[in-house]
């Protein structure tokens, strides 16, 4: 299941969602990635994220297809806002469900380091010196490129 | 040809869209990129460094090399920072 919004998510409801009703479902890893009020040692007060709404609905389907057909995966759930948000506030959500913890903890992995990477998105920091937008970090792509090769596990 | 920005590209652009009509000469991203700068501003900014520039055409990432037409729809942007 994947959602992109401007407002917030209940990790909580997202998560039983997920679960309900599928007892075949032995475990669950979740991950919530949050707004820092730090940067690059600057304060910051908000961040807003754009994205580019058509191209990143296909990138995120494609990323959960690709998921399911590596993991043994009972369900997924990806959510990713956009918008203006401030320190604290929820960015995204990732959550797998699978019979047993290990397909559950690398496809959560391997989502958030392909999000990072190729979903269509971009983040505009507030700071006291003025507005700037986030570079891309060469540890993103190092951490996306470990998934390249790696078969689906057992 | 539809053209999108985003990020600072869009910031130097402008505009968040435009619609333009390059020759038929211009066949490849990178045609249409030097068909662009040869317009002046705000284009010779906003294409001085392609290493720091990513593109899609509709709505897939593409190489510089990428063949492009006069009805796609295509998109220049920073690398991408989400998550």
């Amino acid at each position: 299941m994947i959602r992109v919004q401007a407002e917030d998510f209940d990790p909580g409801a997202e998560l039983e969602a997920l679960t309900k009703g599928n007892a075949g479902i032995g475990g669950v890893c979740s991950f919530i990635g949050l707004v820092r009020d730090i940067a690059d040692g600057e304060r910051i007060g908000a961040m807003t994220l754009e994205h580019y709404p058509e191209m990143t609905r296909r990138r995120l389907e494609e990323i959960e297809a690709e998921a399911m057909r590596r993991w043994p995966l009972e369900g997924c759930t990806i959510i990713h806002r956009h918008g203006r948000l401030e320190p604290g506030d929820r960015i995204v959500f990732v959550a797998t469900a699978s019979a047993h913890r290990r397909a559950a903890f690398e496809s959560a992995a391997f989502l958030m380091d392909w999000l990072k990477t190729n979903a269509p998105f971009w983040k505009l920091e507030e700071t006291g010196d003025g507005e700037r937008w986030v570079a891309a970090r060469q540890s993103d792509d190092d951490a996306a490129a470990r998934w390249a090769d790696k078969p689906a596990s057992e | 040809m539809k053209l999108v920005y985003f990020a600072w590209m869009k910031e130097k652009a402008g505009i968040s869209e435009e619609t333009v009509n390059p020759p038929a000469t211009v066949t490849d991203l990178g045609q249409l990129v030097d068909w662009l700068k040869e317009r002046g501003e705000p284009y010779t900014g906003m294409f001085q460094n392609m290493a720091a520039i990513r593109a899609a055409i509709n709505y897939e990432y593409v190489k510089i090399d990428a063949a492009v037409g006069p009805d796609d729809e295509v998109a220049f942007f920073p690398p991408v920072t989400g998550g």
